[in-house]
């Protein structure tokens, strides 16, 4: 069953056209992952959703219910952490609690089993003030507040940015163990390597949306041979790369250039040669599966050409 | 109900908390109140005069002697040229110049008129015209001398229209306790104002108000809890302020305290919905703290708390039907200082209570619009 279904959605700020014909659904109980670059709209997308802007087109449903009508509804059955850090800081970590439960009308014990394995974790510094926090312990208390009211759906709007990797990694398991009970989360990051840990991903750029399926079909759809190219010269290797006529993108990754050739058939012994000619030497190219940002740069290829 | 009670909770956790703004809101007033009344003072006293004597004579002695006893005048200098009286005028030494032309007594005597001359630093009209008028009656009583002596000595027994004023409401004519609750006025309307409104534009320039709106609390609710601490807290300023006036300056309460404070709270209510009001056109509290400042400006200086709003120009009398500080800085004085009551001042308790219900519902509705 879809709990939220997005239809046709259309929203502009003047002349930028922030979102055009968006059009997706989030199954129940599922993590939802919305990747995109910054600016690509999807802060804008939740804020449709969580009923803080109105869409000029199309509508939302969630739970089968327009968030434009039905919004008052809509606002007891989600929870909604904001890419801002958004609690009192002058509040200590156990009165933002206690203040978010009691505007849904709950208690922080009614609902304490649902974030226990979070709030435990900040527990300790419960008097402390909000602002006082490190930036791990101030999302954690965020998502604590997210979920005092025991929603349904949980709308997470880049909960990782400016978060270190060891704390990305353990947020990323409190999700999974959060959609074991139950609840859906709906998550947006600019990180790609993020999007491998979603049920399903939606690829967003400019406004649109690119591709939207499970992270594996995502990858498999990639439709050239990609391959990694490394040598000694590599400002000099992405430079000769990009005059070389058969080349249909090439991209610099860590250490790597991610090469795809414009023809379907040939053989990677001509790319050797012509870098070989250029005067590289300790050439070495391998031929790799793609990963999602692969996959995101060639639709973000694709769709300019269109 | 218990979410109203838990938010106003949280608003006065966060006042007790805030370092800066806990000592705004109970020294200041304190401060202000004290300093102010005694500096807003339109009294003049050793008003500087430099007397140019020409004429050195029995005549002009006694002239300047009926300056000399005045509690208003203290001589300056005495000089005999015109000059280094007008720089003394230029120089800021002396107020005013008292120019004694020669042959002063010799004309009383022939032709019983002379002319004497007064110059008056006019920088500040108001002052020098306050002068002006210590001087005319300085000089009328020199009149009177001379009309006894030279012209008709009957006069002293018959001096014909003897005029003796008192000043009622106030009869010593002090200024502080006019001043005082015309600068209560001012505070509270500060607090209500700025605090108010800065409160709600802060949850929009950090940015909680995201996570506030995403939840079911109601649009009244979350404005009621807002500004309804701030209410208490100008209130209780009001009755702060009445209570050092009492003490410090003695002030008359000759009216019931209780409608003070009843005007006071729908006042009061005006004030936190036009800072409502305002705080919906500002996206950060910089913003609002220009914008509140232009009409403070505006609302203090036409009110009437410095200068008597009955002598404005009409079309500014017309703008004060919308100045609530207007309305609560003539109804504090009547009083305070006259002991009206209800009946006296039903107009301004209709009128603000009018004026409460549209700013503070055209506010809740602008609010709505913007968020």
């Amino acid at each position: 069953m879809n709990i939220i279904e997005v239809n046709h959605i259309n929203k502009s700020f003047g002349a930028v056209r922030a979102l055009n014909d968006i059009k997706f659904s989030v199954k129940e109980g599922e993590i939802f992952g919305l990747i995109g670059p910054d600016g690509a709209g999807k802060t804008t997308l939740f804020r449709l959703f969580t009923t803080l802007l109105l869409p000029d087109k199309g509508q939302i449903f969630i739970n089968n219910k327009n968030v434009v009508k039905h919004y008052k509804e809509i606002r007891h059955i989600m929870g909604y952490m904001p890419g801002r850090f958004s609690l009192y800081q002058d509040l200590s970590v156990e009165e933002n609690l206690q203040f978010f439960a009691t505007i849904f009308q709950s208690s922080i014990e009614e609902n304490y089993d649902l974030i226990k394995p979070i709030y435990s974790q900040i527990e300790d510094f419960k008097k402390r003030r909000a602002g006082a926090l490190s930036g791990g312990m101030k999302q954690k208390l965020a998502l604590s507040c997210a979920l005092i009211h025991k929603p349904q759906i949980l709308v997470l709007d880049e909960p990782t940015t400016g978060v270190d990797s060891v704390s990305r990694k353990e947020f990323w398991e409190i999700l999974h163990q959060l959609k074991e009970k139950g609840i859906t989360i709906v998550v947006s990051t600019p990180y790609m390597d993020e999007a491998g840990l979603c049920d399903r991903v939606a690829l967003i750029q400019k406004g649109r949306i690119l591709s939207i399926d499970t992270p594996l079909n995502i990858e498999k759809s990639f439709p050239k041979h990609l391959y990694a190219i490394k040598t000694k010269d590599m400002h000099k290797l992405i430079h000769d790369l990009e005059k070389y006529q058969y080349t249909h993108s090439t991209f610099p990754f860590g250490q790597f250039v991610h090469y795809t050739d414009k023809r379907n058939e040939f053989n990677i012994r001509d790319v050797y040669d012509y870098l070989e000619k250029n005067s590289h030497i300790q050439i070495s190219i391998d031929k790799i599966k793609a990963g999602i940002e692969d996959c995101f740069m060639e639709l973000m290829i694709n769709q300019e050409e269109k | 109900m218990k979410i109203i009670r838990y938010l106003i909770q949280k608003e006065f956790l966060q006042i007790l908390r805030n370092k800066t703004m806990l000592p705004l809101i109970f020294v200041l007033p304190v401060v202000q109140l004290v300093v102010l009344v005694f500096a807003a003072n339109l009294e003049m006293k050793n008003i500087k005069l430099a007397i140019l004597d020409e004429d050195a004579s029995i005549s002009s002695l006694k002239l300047v002697s009926k300056f000399n006893a005045s509690p208003f005048f203290s001589v300056s200098q005495s000089t005999y040229s015109i000059e280094l009286a007008e720089d003394q005028l230029k120089n800021n030494e002396a107020d005013v110049v008292l120019h004694i032309p020669s042959g002063f007594e010799k004309e009383i005597r022939r032709d019983k008129q002379t002319k004497i001359q007064i110059l008056i630093n006019a920088i500040n009209g108001t002052t020098a015209g306050i002068c002006n008028s210590y001087i005319t009656s300085v000089l009328k009583e020199y009149n009177d001398y001379l009309n006894i002596q030279l012209v008709n000595p009957e006069l002293s027994r018959n001096k014909g229209l003897d005029i003796v004023s008192r000043f009622w409401f106030n009869p010593d004519l002090n200024y502080k306790i006019y001043m005082l609750p015309g600068i209560l006025v001012i505070l509270v309307t500060l607090i209500g104002m700025f605090l108010g409104g800065l409160n709600l534009v802060r949850e929009v320039e950090i940015g909680t108000i995201e996570q506030i709106n995403v939840t079911p609390i109601k649009k009244y609710q979350f404005i009621i809890g807002k500004l309804l601490p701030f209410w208490m807290i100008a209130l209780f300023e009001l009755g702060f302020g009445l209570l050092i006036g009492k003490i410090i300056f003695s002030i008359p309460i000759l009216g019931n305290l209780l409608y003070v404070l009843a005007y006071g709270a729908i006042y009061l209510m005006v004030v936190l919905g036009i800072g409502l009001f305002l705080s919906t056109l500002a996206k950060t509290q910089q913003q609002l703290m220009f914008l509140v400042y232009f009409f403070m400006l505006i609302f203090i200086l036409m009110g009437g708390i410095f200068t008597p709003a009955e002598n404005m120009p009409q079309w500014a009398q017309n703008v004060n039907y919308l100045n609530p500080i207007a309305y609560f800085v003539k109804t504090i004085r009547m009083i305070l200082l006259k002991g009206s009551g209800l009946q006296d001042l039903i107009f301004e308790f209709v009128a603000l209570s009018v004026y409460a219900v549209l700013i503070l519902s055209l506010a809740s509705w602008n609010y709505k619009k913007t968020n």
